[in-house]
């Protein structure tokens, strides 16, 4: 039972060696996911923070709605893209599917929710405790919202950091309207699922590792990033 | 000045956005197959030469047979390559393909544990080898996902005269996943398992399984190709298309796919034309 041994052997080879054709792979993970996080967060985080400071008609429901689809299955996403992007579909003239900015639009949709609905929490808390100053001193809820955004935006940072994590790991979606074609939309997730089904298990798992071990960098980065921000400006 | 910080931080990771460019087509064509042409290497051994001669690249979603169909009658693909013979032929006659060419063949086999519970190891016989794993009641693991290849397995339990769907939930296992992750399950639990030779010589992770079952005229596996019907889907690219089937199925197409090898077992036996 050495095959955690080989997996980590294979992991090494791999970062190592720099394969040309695994820095494409990890390179189109990076750019399809973090594409993904930037637009989910720019719909996701207004989305939260309106609701958060809003009262209006139907505001538990979408509230309930929104915390149900943090657990929308990718495979469902997947679908439901890949159906609305296939020739046979609505948007099948557009062409897009089997490409990455198909990979995108699933992953934004699956990850959008789990911003809106994260945010809309940490804002809303924040509202409650700085509601009576915020109104006393005359601000508007727009204004409200943009201090509060500001003001929680190392919690924000956090969630956005969840979406990415959830985005880069998710191989459901990708597979299905990505198409995990060599070279054009295979990521490291689905090239992952592709060496387990070929049986070669220590490469999957060292794919997996290089993959973990990038998603740890990145966590360390924005770490430094909140470290340095908190030490500027206190 | 302090939203100086994020905004910075914003355009780095907006930079990170793959622009059109990166993404510029050059021409392509899309070919939906199948995972045993996929996962035995096969594609990778024969796209690079077909792409250096003609400059077209080909894209392949690799699914079962059935999928693969169902890709190309939804106009998502541009040619479609897969073996399930009966399939292929109603896909051309429904008008979603225009001619099935046949490409090359391999062949079925049944691989199973070395401690052999059912005694068919060496058997030439794959009906008789299916009635004595159903009277024995050794587990068996199919694709069950509408796979050319379980196709085949399914039309073999006919002959055979065993309804596998009677050992469901105990010997017979429908895993409802590609061949690789099929042979993975049937290693782990030493199940038998009915598969194309190209993934059984590609599969690395074989634990106690070996060939119990080959030779037997009846694993004959055939692959055709065709090209989406354009007067179906306007878009399909109808001349590189075209060019690739012409391809596979030309004298050096055809030699490509009889040079493809691991170690010293030739995977794919050209027939075009035959």
């Amino acid at each position: 039972m050495n095959s955690l041994g080989e997996a980590f052997a294979a992991a090494w080879k791999l970062i190592a060696g720099f394969d040309a054709e695994l820095a494409q792979v990890v390179g189109l993970s990076l750019q399809v996911s973090l594409s993904a996080v930037v637009i989910a967060t720019l719909i996701g985080l207004p989305l939260g923070a309106m609701i958060a400071v809003e009262r209006f008609p139907g505001r538990q429901t979408l509230i309930v709605l929104l915390n149900a689809l943090m657990g929308l299955p990718p495979v469902v996403v997947g679908l439901v893209v890949y159906l609305l992007l296939s020739r046979a579909g609505p948007l099948g003239s557009l062409g897009i599917l089997f490409t990455p900015t198909a990979m995108v639009i699933a992953q934004a949709v699956l990850i959008t929710p789990i911003i809106a609905a994260l945010s809309r929490q940490i804002i809303e808390d924040a509202w409650r405790e700085y509601d009576e100053q915020l109104r006393s001193l005359g601000a508007q809820r727009l204004n409200a919202a943009m201090t509060l955004i500001w003001d929680t935006r190392f919690s924000l940072l956090t969630i956005v950091l969840a979406g990415f994590g959830r985005a880069a790991a998710e191989v459901g979606a990708v597979m299905i309207v990505g198409g995990n074609i060599d070279g054009v939309t295979r990521v490291m997730t689905t090239a992952i699922a592709l060496e387990t089904s070929k049986g070669d298990l220590p490469l999957a798992l060292g794919l997996g590792i290089v993959l973990v071990t990038l998603v740890i960098v990145l966590n360390a980065l924005a770490a430094i990033i909140r470290e340095m921000a908190l030490r500027r400006y206190g | 000045m302090r939203m100086l910080g994020s905004a910075a931080l914003g355009l780095a990771l907006l930079g990170l956005l793959p622009g059109p460019a990166a993404w510029a087509q050059k021409k392509f064509i899309t070919v939906a197959s199948t995972t045993s042409t996929e996962q035995s290497g096969l594609f990778k051994h024969l796209l690079p030469i077909f792409e250096k001669k003609t400059g077209i690249q080909v894209r392949v979603v690799a699914l079962g047979t059935g999928q693969a169909l169902d890709m190309g009658r939804r106009g998502d693909a541009d040619v479609v390559f897969v073996h399930d013979k009966v399939a292929e032929e109603k896909f051309v006659a429904d008008g979603f393909g225009v001619q099935r060419f046949e490409v090359m063949y391999n062949d079925f086999l049944l691989v199973g544990p070395k401690a052999d519970p059912a005694k068919i190891a060496g058997g030439k016989n794959i009906i008789e080898a299916y009635q004595k794993i159903a009277a024995a009641s050794a587990p068996f693991a199919s694709r069950g996902d509408k796979s050319g290849t379980h196709a085949a397995e399914l039309r073999l339990w006919k002959i055979s005269g065993v309804d596998p769907r009677t050992g469901k939930g105990g010997w017979y296992r429908e895993t409802g996943s590609g061949m690789g992750p099929t042979l993975n399950t049937a290693s782990a639990m030493n199940a038998y398992a009915f598969t194309d030779r190209g993934t059984w010589l590609s599969f690395k992770n074989r634990g106690d399984l070996v060939i119990v079952v080959e030779g037997d005229r009846q694993l004959f596996n055939q692959y055709g190709v065709m090209l989406v019907n354009p007067a179906k889907h306007p878009h399909v690219k109808k001349e590189p298309g075209q060019a690739f089937v012409d391809w596979v199925i030309s004298a050096e197409g055809q030699k490509a796919i009889a040079d493809y090898k691991i170690g010293a077992d030739q995977l794919f036996f050209p027939n075009a034309g035959r």
